[in-house]
């Protein structure tokens, strides 16, 4: 007799398999019956689509969103795929790069290890919200008089992340600045250029 | 008025800074299509063998899946002829994979299948639904093996006059008789490139004979020509657009698999297709610097004069492209010495292709070649930087040529005195700290300052703009700002009256970028486009204005609403009247290198780079503490951008030290350090405050602006330099790269 469990399907499997597997009976009891049906007689397009996706809220850069996403889209790929807001880079989707950082009710966040629907009712800013009209954020400027950047791509990520930085009190020193902002690769190598960016807007007493 | 300032040698801010810090630049994967779909690529699960069968059921039903297209279903390429049926063929030629074009598994995570879906989330969960099964073949991924079984190039067999063909000046492996002899083997592993834009392609089929793709690729030209080959189309109606390129040292120089899959995938579903690799698929799926071994031997008078060196390489290929690289050419013209001999051999795996990576094989050759310098001057008790300047050339000792330009001693001097090289200590391990070890050392690096053709348009504005264009791609390091200042210095105009347009196959055709070549090519034809400008619109002025006809082109001044002339700015002809004639001067130049110049000279850029390291002798972790780089490139064009540059070239030698590697899983042939997180690239705490020196001497003979390039010797030397300054510190000889803290405690 085989007594080993069978291994957990994976997240996306699992979410299949509930609507379609009639053993789980606790679980279709949740599910209206038409809806088991079109699952089990191979997701019909549109239920598909209908139970796919939730009500959610958004305040990105100051505009109120109120969107249809499915559970599974990370803020990152809303963002990119669904607002167009491609500011927001994808360097990796794991959260190790720091390319997709955006500010959540000000607190910075890898966008790419959230699910939009998480911050339902929250204020979102993107590099495209952070400056002031024309006028660039001081750290905006910084950047393009440092040279904080050469490829360009990490860039957003970097500056949402520096703002950040120097908003947590995180900016005192050269030292303190490099272990804060290690979360932000740049394959570029433009580090020393980012520290002098944040160091010129720290010590310059603009607000940020 | 007041004079302009020379923008060539300023440190003006890049001109596309603005957009890149709003997020207003737009890469590959950003551009909006009506009728966007997404495709996700599945991979095979073996190295070897191959696909017997595929089930694509569930992907195909499962909601907004458009396509599920493998080499069982798979619109037929034009220009994919039957593979493996040629015996004439050897097995390690051959060129780029034909994606979904037969059965055979080369390598694990080879693409099999594409999905395509109205999202990406569907596309990406209907890809996991796709099931292979495969008749699995007996796979080779260790070096080990690989080296066992090395050959000599095709390309070598073909032409003995080859770079990759063995080369001996004097005797063959003369080291081994010589006075002071020093045999030493040296290993450096695969590098990925990682940057931080993932490799993405739009593929859109405009009519079913006109295909435009938003790609990341270094050379819009040669992406166009590749893929117009494919599909067997006329190259016009190829159209690649890569104004942005988010970063590619190097892997965006080949069309790879992908790229076929989304424009197959696009043609299928009749509608644009976006696909962006993972990043595990950035290494398995778009070339990495090759496992590479190396020995040399070296030998030397007592009073440190270099009698003899054998430089011998083996870079890993895959089984069904043969990749080389420059590994061992330096070794031919860094030194003067009577006797060298190079031997470069490949060792084909199953694994995917290799593509250059910055510095490319140089920068894997002066690992060795400045390591083995640092061991020599080691046992001869001599300071590496007098041992180096011991054996200076002042002529190519592979040619006998003299120099185009060479001011590396300059360097050697002012890197020096800058990080305090005095306070090196002959003897290792004599400085320290509290509980660290301090050492320094140097590695030098030398490119060659290649020039190839490029043309470039110009044009004016009625506002008194002017325009140029070029199908040049900007990977990051200023390309489109150093055009600017050079055009804005020919014509006397400021740098915000020139608008300077790149990155778009349909604009004058310009070499791909890569080599450290573009100023050195493109500059020249924006200056010549640039002057033709001038002299066309003096010409159509001087039709009804008699100063005009008689003045020089070097007379002509660009004035606010007018041209007029310098020393006569009574003469004017305003630029609603010019443009009345005709479409605006329009001008294409074509700009080629003098070969003459070329015949005469050896033409390269020296680097020398200096670190100094810090040591911790109980926990074995190294500390980049100081790192000077001090570059001969010629003109600098732009001091900020080039200084930025060599700064980043600093950054990525550091990660070559100290942490970059990939490891095989050679029981599966698959790779285990997929993502960031296993392969280790610098972060912001991993880096020093680079100190950039410039000796900024125009070279005569490259090219009239007197640039010599700087892309690859920012990094070449740098890995050395570090290995050089461990071995100082601590006496220990690191020669297989990365230096992880195992290999020191």
């Amino acid at each position: 007799m085989n007594n080993e469990p069978d291994l957990p399907p994976s997240h996306d499997e699992a979410r299949r398999n509930f609507l379609k597997q009639s053993s789980l009976l606790t679980a279709v009891a949740l599910v209206p019956a038409p809806v088991v049906q079109a699952a089990t007689a191979e997701l019909d397009e549109r239920v598909a689509a209908a139970i796919e996706k939730v009500p959610l809220k958004l305040e990105i850069n100051g505009k109120k969103y109120k969107l249809d996403v499915e559970p599974r889209t990370t803020l990152l790929d809303l963002l990119r795929e669904q607002l167009n807001l491609t500011g927001t880079k994808k360097g990796c989707d794991y959260g190790q790069c720091g390319a997709c950082t955006v500010h959540v009710d000000g607190q910075r966040v890898n966008s790419c290890l959230s699910f939009a629907v998480m911050h339902d009712g929250k204020k979102i800013t993107t590099i495209e919200g952070l400056a002031d009209g024309d006028k660039l954020h001081p750290m905006q400027a910084a950047f393009v008089k440092h040279d904080g950047f050469q490829c360009g791509y990490c860039t957003p990520g970097q500056i949402m992340s520096a703002v950040a930085c120097v908003r947590e009190g995180h900016a005192d020193s050269e030292a303190e600045i490099r272990e804060y902002m290690s979360g932000n690769i740049c394959r570029c190598g433009a580090y020393t250029n980012i520290v002098a960016a944040i160091q010129e807007v720290k010590n310059g007493g603009q607000k940020v | 008025m007041k004079p302009l300032s020379k923008q060539i040698g300023s440190t003006l801010n890049r001109v596309d800074g603005h957009l890149k810090v709003t997020g207003a630049a737009t890469y590959s994967a950003e551009y909006e299509l009506p009728g966007m779909s997404y495709a996700v690529l599945v991979g095979s699960t073996i190295a070897k063998g191959r696909i017997k069968s595929i089930d694509a059921r569930a992907a195909e039903k499962a909601p907004g899946v458009l396509a599920v297209i493998t080499h069982f279903n798979s619109p037929k390429v034009p220009g994919f002829t039957p593979t493996g049926k040629d015996p004439s063929q050897p097995q390690t030629t051959g060129g780029r994979l034909k994606v979904f074009n037969d059965d055979k598994v080369r390598f694990n995570d080879q693409p099999i299948a594409v999905v395509v879906a109205d999202t990406l989330e569907r596309a990406r969960f209907a890809a996991r639904l796709v099931k292979a099964e495969y008749e699995q073949e007996k796979h080779e991924t260790d070096m080990a093996a690989g080296l066992r079984q090395a050959f000599v190039p095709t390309q070598a067999k073909k032409n003995p006059k080859s770079g990759v063909a063995d080369y001996v000046r004097g005797t063959a492996d003369a080291y081994k008789t010589g006075a002071v002899k020093l045999e030493a083997e040296y290993v450096i592993p695969t590098e990925v490139h990682h940057p931080m834009e993932l490799q993405a392609i739009i593929a859109h089929w405009e009519a079913p004979d006109r295909l435009t793709i938003y790609d990341k690729t270094q050379g819009t030209m040669a992406t166009r020509r590749d893929f117009a080959k494919e599909w067997g189309l006329p190259e016009e109606n190829v159209k690649v657009i890569a104004t942005f390129v988010g970063g590619a040292f190097g892997n965006a120089l080949h069309s790879w698999p992908h790229e076929s899959a989304a424009i197959i995938a696009a043609r299928q579903v009749k509608r644009p297709v976006k696909l962006v690799l993972t990043r595990e698929q950035m290494t398995t799926m778009v070339g990495y610097r090759p496992h590479t071994w190396q020995k040399i031997g070296m030998s030397a008078s007592p009073d440190g004069k270099i009698t003899a060196i054998t430089h011998e390489a083996t870079g890993q290929t895959s089984s069904y492209e043969e990749f080389t690289e420059s590994t061992v050419q330096q070794t031919r013209m860094m030194y003067t010495a009577p006797n060298v001999n190079t031997r470069y051999r490949l060792a084909a795996l199953d694994v995917s292709t290799p593509i250059w990576m910055r510095g490319p094989g140089e920068a894997t050759g002066a690992f060795a070649l400045e390591s083995a310098m640092d061991e020599m001057a080691h046992l001869l008790n001599l300071d590496p930087l007098e041992f180096r300047l011991r054996n200076y050339t002042d002529k190519d000792p592979e040619n006998g040529k003299p120099w185009s330009s060479k001011f590396l001693k300059e360097c050697y001097q002012m890197g020096a005195e800058r990080i305090g090289w005095s306070k090196r200590q002959l003897k290792p391990g004599s400085l320290r700290d509290g509980d660290w070890l301090i050492g320094y050392g140097m590695g030098v690096g030398t490119f060659g300052a290649h020039r190839g053709s490029s043309k470039a348009n110009v044009r004016l504005l009625p506002n008194g703009t002017v325009v140029l264009q070029s199908a040049v791609t900007d990977i990051g390091p200023g390309t489109g700002t150093a055009m600017t200042q050079i055009a804005a210095d020919t014509l006397g105009l400021p740098p915000e009256k020139i608008r300077f347009e790149w990155g778009n196959s349909e604009f004058a055709p310009a070499p791909t970028q890569g080599g450290s070549a573009i100023v050195n090519t493109v500059g020249p034809a924006v200056q010549e486009a640039c002057l033709a400008l001038k002299e066309k619109l003096r010409t159509m002025a001087g039709a009804s204005n008699a100063a005009f006809a008689s003045a020089r082109k070097e007379d002509v001044v660009f004035a606010d609403k007018y041209l007029t002339l310098n020393g006569n700015d009574t003469a004017r002809a305003s630029y609603a009247d010019l443009l009345k004639q005709t479409d605006g001067g329009f001008v294409t130049v074509e700009s080629k290198p003098n070969g003459e110049n070329g015949q005469k000279y050896s033409m390269y850029s020296y680097s020398v780079h200096f670190a100094e390291v810090r040591v911790n002798p109980l926990t074995g972790e190294v500390r980049v503490s100081k790192l000077v780089s001090c570059a001969d490139a010629g003109t600098i064009v732009n001091q900020k951008t080039a200084g930025n540059q060599m700064k980043g070239g600093a950054v990525g030698g550091i990660g070559m030290a100290l942490m970059e590697a990939t490891h095989m899983d050679d029981r599966f042939g698959r790779y285990v350090t997929k993502d960031l997180a296993d392969y280790h690239v610098p972060v912001q705490a991993d880096a020093p405050a680079v100190e950039v020196l410039f000796v900024n001497q125009p070279d005569p003979h490259v090219n009239a602006l007197g640039t010599k390039g700087i892309g690859e010797i920012a990094i070449i030397g740098v890995a050395p330099a570090i290995a050089n300054a461990v071995f100082n510190a601590t006496g220990k000889r690191v020669r297989e790269l990365p230096i992880t803290p195992d290999k020191l405690v």
